[in-house]
């Protein structure tokens, strides 16, 4: 059997965040439901494309996933469990956000297996939340996540943001505070990126190239205070018990997020849901991202029609057959995010060649200059490695 | 053809007073494009010219008037470049030609090119026939012009045709002064042959293509002709005239006329601007006189962006070398950019344009060192060198003294502006020589500058100060004794000798300051700190710093955007390619270039 990890995407919220480009709009609960039962079809699909495996992990995504009522989310769950064979200790997330969750909810969650929560605060200051166009303010969060505690939910992670519009050490850190305080069990803490196509890029472009060159800018914090902000909330976490294992991403007792570490250690996964990505035996496949297409191709199938496709399969816009060069590429630039990076003995395992063979010259160099380090049969990034890691991965892209 | 119904004449005018719209307008009327044919501005034909308005190369074309007395006429006429840097240009059409217009803007009245094109005109022995153009503009004054033309410069204005050559009015005055005013050339169509070249152009399929004058004799297909400087000889294959924008093959070319000449020659250098042609049996017994020679004033490396690409920048300057004798020059090497070439220049102007058509027409990508002058510098063994690359500066303790270029400028200026520009030539270590008033309002003021300090960009600094009021015009004057330093960039505590430069000691800190501070905005951050110093020999008089990058992270990396990712890193890799290594330092070739534009804010 083959362990895989399960994505699952679902892309609708109340109101789009003026931040992000992910792929997620607002529709009604008509296109919800139908939504969710194309949804239901792929599944069933691709089980039956991929037979021999075993689900490991499933990471329900979005958009906004808990913004769906409980009746939707017991069909995935369950269509997933009727469709799989799914590992008694698969890890089990669904990402929500606060406002849109009730315990009646909670407990459906509970009883089809959900057993990891991702929670989206971003921020303790309300200021921060309006700049942001998040649907809730601090008060409300604090509601959600006392209802996710009360049914019981032990495996909990809140998402938190740096590098905001005039965001202050002393304002990070209330919000550092207010999130500790709460014992979550992992914390995502990512720096604010200026995405193309949000409203953000409109209003910040000119303050983001600033901050890039490393000039005085007007709203965003400058290269220098964004390094301080990363950097203090790194050891303000890490101060408070939370170990960071990923460039992003800080666990308490170990309780990392086993499907992320997935993505970073090339595991197989199958994306499933509207733009939802996969890796499968080498190959590199993206879902088409128009709703109504996916919809009428779930559609066709469910009712027994052949879909043709110039891919190999109805569902896939992209499909990219990685070489072993590409495999190695990303073997290097996806495992150095983690903190303990890469093992020696995996690079062999995986491509049959000592990785000194293909990156000596680049790891002596890294490690000269300070960038890398390694231990017991593992490379990794050192902490200022890290810092600069855009720079660091680059060097481990090959010539063609 | 009777020789007495040809007319062969230039226009010359400040810039942008109107000259290339007049020929447009006078090929129009003429009749020999139609309308549909006529493209704004025929005579500017190459793209560059095009777009920045300005005529670079000489061109000719042959139209026919048939004028007021019933006759026909030919007009040769030979379009001349207005920029200062195109003086050679000017003097090398001048001398295919036997009268010239000359356009002054009814509103700006005389400038300082107005002036320096009417001596070179003068120089030549043409007549010259002054023109008022842009009468339709609410600010003409063409009475004021008339008298400053008359005053200034000399020259009879009172019935000068008043015209505006953008709406067409009154050119037929201009067709009738060209035909009743301006001579017919002279020369005996059976003398021996001399045809003095003064342009040429390469085709890949015809050869060289040589623009010439037939002073004496006439130039027949299938005579056997001799360069009289080169001594080269050839067959003429084809002769003809220019039509507009194409050529148009005859029979012959007869004492007066302008016209070209192939004869399958495929070396550039048989072909000199300036040679005489003659027959090889029947031989002129002397060559006209050459052109005035015109050396390069202004030096700088071409260096190709990458290194492969040097025998292809090696074939497009000996190309360009054929339409602009002007241009020289020679391999050499840099530490920081590899193989390259020492390219000399008439002016900064005359650089740009040639760095932009290397790039346009050749497809190359180039990296420009600072440019600078000639400098002489005397050696205490009692020799001389004149220094074109700063790197070959000889140690200092060998060294007596050295000499650098020093131009006269001649400054037109309305009075409001006098003091600020005479405090820009003061800051340029410019010596007065005079100032007189042509009129109440406006002013001619003369100085003695270095070269060194107007190359750079005095002719921006002079617009900007003047609010655009000041003209300016220049010429040689010679060397002269002056203290000067190497001043060197360490990079990362290496030279690069790139940017390695000669200037006056005296303003070494403020230009190494400046150069420091440029840079430091050019070079984008590393992952460690940049030191950047100006220093003369071992002293560091300037110093900044790029700081080095603490903070380069890519947050969010999941499934669903791996390829994604991917694209980015791969991005930030080939911007990597396409700098300059320096020591550990990548340097953006733009660096190398900008650093000369240290005034701008």
């Amino acid at each position: 059997m083959t362990p895989i990890e399960l994505y699952i995407h679902i892309p609708f919220c109340v109101k789009k965040c003026l931040y992000c480009d992910f792929l997620s709009g607002v529709f009604d609960e008509k296109m919800q439901r139908r939504y969710v039962a194309a949804l239901c079809t792929e599944i069933k699909f691709q089980a039956k494309r991929h037979p021999g495996c075993i689900v490991s992990t499933i990471y329900v995504g979005g958009g906004t996933p808990s913004w769906l009522s409980e009746d939707l989310m017991d069909a995935i769950i369950t269509t997933v469990k009727q469709s799989f064979k799914l590992d008694p200790l698969a890890e089990i997330s669904v990402e929500c956000n606060p406002g849109t969750l009730s315990s009646e909810k909670l407990n459906l969650y509970r009883s089809v297996g959900i057993n990891r929560l991702s929670i989206g605060l971003q921020s303790a200051n309300d200021d921060e939340l309006k700049e942001l166009g998040r649907i809730h303010d601090y008060n409300r969060f604090l509601h959600t996540y006392d209802l996710v505690r009360k049914a019981g939910f032990d495996n909990v992670n809140v998402d938190i943001m740096t590098g905001l519009p005039h965001q202050t050490i002393a304002k990070l850190e209330k919000t550092l505070n207010a999130v500790t305080m709460l014992r979550p069990e992992h914390i995502s803490a990512y720096s604010l990126i200026i995405e193309k196509g949000t409203p953000f890029y409109d209003k910040y472009k000119f303050d983001a190239v600033k901050q890039q060159a490393g000039m005085q800018t007007e709203d965003l914090p400058t290269d220098e205070e964004s390094y301080n902000l990363y950097k203090f909330t790194m050891q303000y976490l890490e101060k408070k018990g939370y170990k960071r294992y990923e460039i992003s991403n800080y666990a308490r007792n170990g309780k990392i997020c086993r499907h992320n570490v997935g993505y970073w250690d090339r595991v197989p996964y199958l994306g499933l849901g509207l733009g939802a990505a996969s890796l499968f035996d080498n190959v590199r496949t993206s879902n088409i991202s128009d709703i109504y297409k996916y919809c009428e191709i779930s559609e066709a199938i469910s009712s027994g029609k052949n879909v043709p496709s110039e891919h190999s399969c109805a569902y896939y816009d992209t499909e990219e057959v990685l070489s072993k060069k590409d495999a190695m590429e990303e073997f290097m630039f996806l495992g150095l995010r983690k903190i303990d990076g890469v093992a020696r003995s995996d690079f062999y395992n995986m491509f049959a060649i000592d990785i000194e063979a293909i990156y000596g010259p680049i790891i002596t160099a890294l490690r000269n200059q300070g960038f890398m380090d390694a231990k017991e049969g593992r490379l990794f990034l050192t902490d200022i490695g890290i810092d600069v890691s855009n720079q660091v991965l680059s060097k481990f892209l090959l010539d063609k | 053809m009777d020789q007495s119904k040809i007319r062969n004449f230039c226009i010359v005018a400040h810039i942008d007073h109107g000259k290339s719209t007049l020929a447009d307008r006078i090929i129009q009327m003429t009749g020999t494009l139609t309308d549909r044919e006529m493209q704004a501005q025929v005579l500017d034909n190459m793209d560059l010219e095009r777009e920045r308005g300005i005529t670079i190369k000489s061109q000719a074309v042959r139209i026919i008037y048939k004028a007021d007395d019933g006759q026909e006429y030919i007009f040769n006429l030979i379009d001349t470049p207005g920029h200062v840097d195109f003086n050679y240009e000017v003097s090398r059409s001048l001398a295919a030609c036997d009268g010239a217009i000359l356009v002054v803007d009814a509103a700006q009245g005389i400038e300082a090119q107005t002036l320096a094109n009417v001596y070179l005109a003068l120089d030549h022995d043409l007549d010259v026939i002054p023109v008022i153009n842009k009468i339709d503009l609410p600010s003409a004054d063409p009475e004021r012009v008339i008298e400053e033309i008359e005053d200034i410069i000399g020259l009879e204005a009172q019935d000068a045709p008043q015209i505006s050559a953008k709406t067409g009015l009154n050119i037929h005055d201009v067709l009738e002064a060209i035909v009743n005013q301006l001579p017919a050339p002279k020369g005996d169509p059976k003398a021996p042959l001399q045809a003095l070249i003064f342009d040429s152009l390469y085709d890949p399929y015809k050869g060289v293509i040589v623009f010439c004058r037939v002073k004496e004799g006439t130039l027949k297909i299938g005579d056997s002709v001799r360069m009289m400087a080169t001594g080269a000889e050839f067959d003429v294959v084809e002769v003809g005239y220019f039509g507009a924008g194409q050529f148009i093959p005859c029979d012959e070319l007869p004492a007066g006329m302008v016209g070209y000449m192939t004869a399958s020659i495929k070396n550039v250098r048989d072909t000199r601007v300036g040679d005489t042609i003659t027959h090889a049996d029947k031989p002129a017994a002397e060559p006209l006189p050459g052109y005035k020679k015109v050396n390069p004033m202004v030096y700088c490396g071409l260096y190709p962006a990458d290194g492969a690409k040097y025998p292809d920048l090696r074939d497009a300057l000996e190309k360009l070398q054929l339409n602009d004798a002007a241009l020289q020059f020679e391999p050499e090497t840099s530490i920081a950019l590899g193989f390259g070439f020492r390219c000399g220049f008439l002016g900064l102007l005359h650089l740009e344009i040639i760095q932009e058509r290397l790039e346009r027409e050749y497809n190359l990508d180039l990296v420009t060192t600072a440019p600078g002058v000639v400098y002489r510098v005397y050696k205490t063994d009692g020799t001389m060198i004149e220094l074109t690359n700063p790197s070959n500066l000889p140690d200092p303790s060998e060294i007596e003294y050295m000499e650098e270029p020093i131009v006269e400028a001649e400054i037109m200026v309305s009075s409001d502006y006098i003091g600020a520009i005479m405090d820009l030539c003061q800051e340029r270590r410019g010596q007065y020589i005079s100032m007189e008033y042509i009129e109440e309002t406006r002013a001619l003021i003369k100085y003695t500058l270095p070269l060194n300090e107007i190359i750079y960009d005095f002719f921006d600094a002079l617009k900007s100060r003047s609010r655009g009021y000041a003209s300016f015009d220049y010429e040689m004057k010679g060397y002269a004794k002056s203290d000067l330093v190497k001043l060197d960039i360490l990079i990362n505590k290496e030279e690069v000798d790139a940017l390695s430069f000669i200037v006056f000691s005296g303003t070494a800190y403020e230009r190494g300051r400046k150069m420091c501070e440029k840079l430091k905005e050019e070079i984008p951050r590393h992952l460690f700190e940049i030191p950047i110093q100006a220093a003369v020999g071992s002293k560091v008089i300037a110093r900044e710093t790029v700081k080095a990058m603490r903070k380069d992270v890519l947050a969010k990396c999941y499934g669903g955007d791996i390829s994604r990712k991917k694209k980015l890193l791969e991005k930030q890799k080939e911007g990597k390619k396409r700098m300059r290594q320096v020591g550990n330092v990548e340097i953006p070739q733009e660096a190398f270039m900008s650093v000369l534009k240290l005034d701008e804010d």
